[in-house]
């Protein structure tokens, strides 16, 4: 997949001067980069080891070890399947079944155009609500296999206007 | 407001508070903003609220206010007008023109919109008759429903930092401790360790010691602490304050999951205002007493629950558990005396100290003392938050008020305790819910998830399911866990796909044996259990995958297939209509047929008929 994004360098330098440069924060200084980007571009890897003065390997690491942080493009809305054992209970295999199928990728993909990434994410504590999908932060509960679409949808209109 | 100097200060700030409330006196709609109602739109609600008021001019006599989780998250948006503690669930945007023409201007009820009990079909209008909080017990829970997270003085006029005071200038931090030894309580992470006890071990320690809140809640099915973090954040705060005095810690941490963004929001604004106003800081309430909270923000790792793997997080590096042969309470964040618990835990402080520990230690069972908060979730009617004393049946939890097991299916198993917890079948629903006597048919009390299953779970693929969770989760370091629970999964996914040999069983209760007794930590040593505790109490459900090469509960997709019972079929035609693959075709009031080579076992229809027609092959 081709890959150009423009890393604004003003910004990770703010988020690393707002952590204060503390090697602590690493995978706080991470998050708030994916939070921008959607994922950590690894060109802002060796920013990192350099102004926080880590080892790459540890960035590496880190960035490798928790689900929260991707090295790879994600898409500009991240549409999370809650597979904890509640909403598994009440069939979020078929929610992840109706997403494949409407956005033809499989869980862990991302579309061509950028748009969608497809992830299982460990319970995001809506238990109750079950199944239930985020979409970047907002949440969506109460599931089946055609609101599930209905959703997607409406995301994609947003874009689209 | 400036900060309070000294204790009379907050005593006066209280007292203005409740003055100020009491000469207002308005009409009150509390909607609840939490995560669960918030996924069912409350959002919608919300602005369509503040619009249809103020078109009526009432946005002054009537305040509308973003509470925290009220608990039944099933019945979400949950909105209650008070004073008359009038209970509308299930709000949409579009019932609020009437409710405002109505309820609110001419204090007439909505009758459409007015809860029905599922299992009495009585309709029920005021909240506190409402069947499933009646029986509950709510004493760390009770306040969410009543203030708005974001808001210090909410908390403050409810008695909130009260404890505080208390801790700070009529106790001394030995009498903490020994209130909190004396009232009983343990660790709500599921560890069910004497709090007391920590605490007295950490302060004899020497160095810069830290306290630290885990609210890295990982367990799949349960969201307790992300509902009191999100809900009344000020709670686990002063308790943490508290337990800071007693200690003698003056830096402290809560390591909280980046999944959960509204619990980060609302607690990063506690922590501000708390400071603000002098409850955090330098000189606290003008004591001479300091302490700073810090936020961590986890990455989705649930191994980091686990306390040494959680401050390996903490200092910036992959969270990965070390053995305990030196406690965290004399070794643990940064090499020095640390100090963990759970968000429930820091929760139950300031209730200990406002009410005593005699009043605390006279609620739940002998060896387990306090409330506990349960997430009731999965196939049960009312889904959602539940907090009773400890020793409460199952039974009265999932079916007094849980109201039992929806669309008359039967009731199979209820899981506990998380990945690390196992599932109690129904023999046992009359034990009582504490930290042993759970343990006794193999399972935990755990952080407090309690997931219902029905007869349409299928127990393999239940513990299929958790070794999968856990073979993500494992953290690699240690052979038995790493290996282990790939070789148990392996075994697992043949039984389900309908490769299942004979001496599969007793091979994976041998795996099982060894990954407990070897495994490096908490995660590894109880991964087999649920796999072990399905085994035993459902040992003819594998037996069935095994050698009949048959799913009874229709979950395995190879082992099972749909066929349309033609003497109860009587041609309603849903089913057909609903098939995204056109199999099942048939004349109107005729029974239907069911063509196997289309079908594709989604389940859209058997979930469908209302005549029991779909069956389970």
């Amino acid at each position: 997949m081709e890959n150009k994004i423009v890393i604004d360098w003003k910004k990770i330098d703010k988020i690393i001067g707002s952590y204060k440069g503390d090697r602590e924060a690493l995978l706080m200084i991470m998050q708030d980069i994916s939070d921008i980007y959607n994922y950590v571009p690894p060109e802002v890897i060796p920013v990192l080891v350099e102004k926080l003065g880590v080892k790459p390997s540890l960035v590496y690491s880190v960035a490798t070890f928790y689900k929260t942080i991707s090295l790879e493009p994600r898409g500009k809305y991240i549409v999370s399947v809650c597979t904890g054992t509640a909403c598994h209970v009440r069939g979020a295999e078929k929610i992840m079944d109706a997403l494949e199928d409407r956005l033809h990728i499989k869980e862990s993909e991302t579309t061509d155009d950028l748009l969608f990434t497809l992830e299982a994410v460990r319970c995001v504590g809506c238990c109750a609500s079950g199944p239930v999908i985020t979409v970047n932060q907002n949440t969506h509960g109460g599931l089946n296999r055609s609101s599930v679409v209905t959703i997607v949808n409406e995301y994609e209109n947003q874009h689209v206007s | 407001m400036t900060k309070l100097e000294n204790r009379s200060a907050l005593e006066s700030y209280r007292n203005s508070l409740l003055a100020e409330q009491e000469d207002e006196k308005k009409k009150l709609l509390s909607l609840c903003s939490g995560s669960g109602c918030g996924a069912y739109g409350t959002g919608k609600v919300h602005d369509s609220l503040i619009q249809e008021l103020a078109k009526h001019g009432l946005q002054k006599e009537v305040e509308v206010k973003l509470s925290g989780c009220h608990g039944f998250c099933e019945k979400g948006p949950i909105l209650v007008i008070h004073p008359e503690g009038i209970f509308y669930p299930q709000i949409k945007e579009d019932h609020i023109p009437e409710i405002v023409e109505k309820t609110i201007k001419n204090g007439e009820l909505v009758k459409s919109l007015i809860y029905k009990d599922p299992v009495t079909k009585e309709k029920i209008t005021h909240e506190k008759d409402v069947s499933f909080y009646k029986l509950q017990q709510r004493i760390i829970f009770g306040n969410n429903g009543a203030i708005d997270p974001t808001s210090i003085e909410d908390y403050i006029a409810v008695g909130g930092y009260k404890a505080l005071e208390k801790a700070l200038f009529d106790m001394t931090p030995e009498e903490i401790i020994d209130q909190v030894k004396k009232s009983g309580l343990r660790g709500r992470g599921g560890g069910g360790f004497p709090t007391g006890i920590k605490w007295a071990t950490c302060r004899r320690h020497h160095g810069a010691r830290y306290i630290i809140c885990n609210a890295d809640e990982g367990d799949p099915g349960a969201y307790m602490d992300r509902s009191i973090l999100e809900g009344n954040p000020h709670l686990v705060l002063e308790g943490m304050i508290i337990g800071a005095i007693a200690i003698g810690s003056n830096e402290g941490y809560v390591y909280v999951r980046h999944e959960y963004p509204l619990a980060v929001k609302n607690l990063a604004i506690a922590l501000q205002r708390a400071e603000e106003l002098g409850f955090l800081g330098k000189d606290i309430l003008g004591s001479g007493f300091d302490l700073n909270i810090h936020i961590s923000r986890g990455g989705g790792a649930f191994v980091c629950g686990e306390s040494t793997a959680l401050m390996a997080s903490l200092e910036g590096n992959p969270g990965r558990p070390r053995a305990k042969y030196i406690h965290t309470v004399e070794k643990g964040f940064r090499n020095n005396p640390s100090n963990l618990n759970n968000v429930e835990t820091w929760a139950n402080v300031p209730v200990i100290i406002d009410k005593g520990a005699d009043w605390y230690a006279s609620i739940g069972t002998e060896r387990s003392k306090g409330t506990k908060i349960f997430s009731l979730v999965g196939k049960v009617t009312n889904t959602g938050l539940v907090e009773v004393p400890m020793g409460t049946t199952l039974r009265t939890i999932i079916y007094d008020i849980g109201g039992g097991i929806p669309k008359k299916k039967k009731f199979k198993a209820v899981q506990t305790g998380g990945p690390s917890g196992g599932c109690i079948p129904e023999q046992f629903l009359g034990l009582g819910v504490d930290f042993d006597e759970l343990l006794k048919v193999g399972s935990m009390m755990g952080s407090g998830g309690m997931i219902v299953m029905d007869q349409d779970t299928c127990m393999v693929d239940v513990a299929r399911y958790f070794l999968d969770f856990l073979k993500e989760e494992s953290c690699g370091q240690c052979n038995p866990c790493r290996e282990g629970i790939t070789a148990m999964l392996d075994i697992l996914t043949d039984i389900c796909e309908g490769n299942g040999k004979e001496g599969d069983i007793e091979l994976l209760e041998e795996l099982g044996m060894m990954i407990q007794k070897f495994s490096l930590c908490g995660l590894g040593t109880s991964a087999p259990n649920p796999v072990l505790t399905t085994i035993l109490y459902f040992r003819d459900e594998y037996e069935a995958h095994i050698k009949d090469k048959k799913c009874p509960s229709g979950v395995c997709k190879p082992l099972f297939h749909y066929e349309i019972d033609e003497e109860a079929c009587n041609g309603c035609t849903l089913c057909a209509k609903l098939c995204p693959e056109e199999a099942i075709t048939g004349e109107k009031k005729k029974p239907h047929q069911l063509d196997l080579e289309k079908c594709i076992k989604c389940g859209i229809c058997y979930d469908a008929c209302k005549f029991d027609a779909i069956l389970i092959q």
